[in-house]
């Protein structure tokens, strides 16, 4: 039961990638796109965290905290930098 | 594993799975920039709690011991989803919003993250590189 909402949840999140992908090729403004490379963290995230369920390896949780940071100073970063031309004042 | 257990993580992943999938396809469905910023920022974010929550529980029922790494994970997510939502919001009334078509606020002050005057003739330093950025 729990293989198969696995499975069921891990296609879910790689459908949201793709989603996402398109998303990122095809957005108007450059706001979107930094929207949807953060959104494509947050899948990824999850997806890491389905294969640690799915192979049991303690291992998946830290590599899922490390795209968690990684993923929010580069989206505040890129959202700075368009907003401000500059990083770190 | 117990079954009342074993039904928890289903139930948990098959929302979780649901919420991400509608946090990206908001996305792409929605139509003003403003809207699109809600489904990633709460659907999405649900999405990844929910999964969180599943793993914990798998990890209770498998070793007989919480981990606690997932919820390092859920309250960093929970904590820095409101932060980029914040700036990418601000970026867009900043940036892409004409600021005569924003509502007003109904009160004496203007919106607090505009400066006080719009200053159209003092462009900064850095104007061609970001005209270079956009589309």
């Amino acid at each position: 039961m729990i293989a198969m909402a696995l499975t069921f949840a891990i296609g879910c999140f790689a459908l949201g990638l793709a989603l996402n992908l398109w998303r990122l090729l095809s957005s108007p403004t450059l706001g979107d796109r930094i929207l949807a490379l953060d959104t494509m963290a947050i899948n990824m995230i999850a997806l890491v965290v389905l294969l640690g369920i799915a192979t049991g390896l303690e291992a998946f949780f830290e590599v899922s905290l490390v795209i968690a940071m990684v993923g929010f100073v580069s989206t505040i970063a890129y959202a700075r930098f368009y907003l401000r031309g500059n990083i770190i004042e | 594993m117990p079954l009342y257990l074993e039904i928890a993580i289903t139930a948990l992943l098959v929302i979780a799975g649901v919420f991400g999938l509608v946090g990206s396809f908001g996305l792409l469905k929605l139509a003003d920039p403003m809207a699109r910023l809600h489904a990633p920022t709460k659907a999405t974010t649900l999405g990844v709690g929910g999964v969180l929550l599943a793993s914990m529980l798998h990890a209770w029922a498998a070793e007989g011991q919480v981990s606690f790494h997932e919820l390092m994970v859920t309250l960093f997510l929970f904590a820095t989803a409101p932060v980029t939502a914040n700036y990418l919001a601000k970026l867009h009334v900043h940036r892409v919003i004409d600021r005569k078509t924003l509502p007003l606020t109904g009160t004496v002050t203007d919106w607090a993250t505009l400066p006080e005057k719009v200053d159209t003739a003092a462009s900064p330093a850095h104007e061609p590189a970001l005209q270079a950025l956009r589309d």
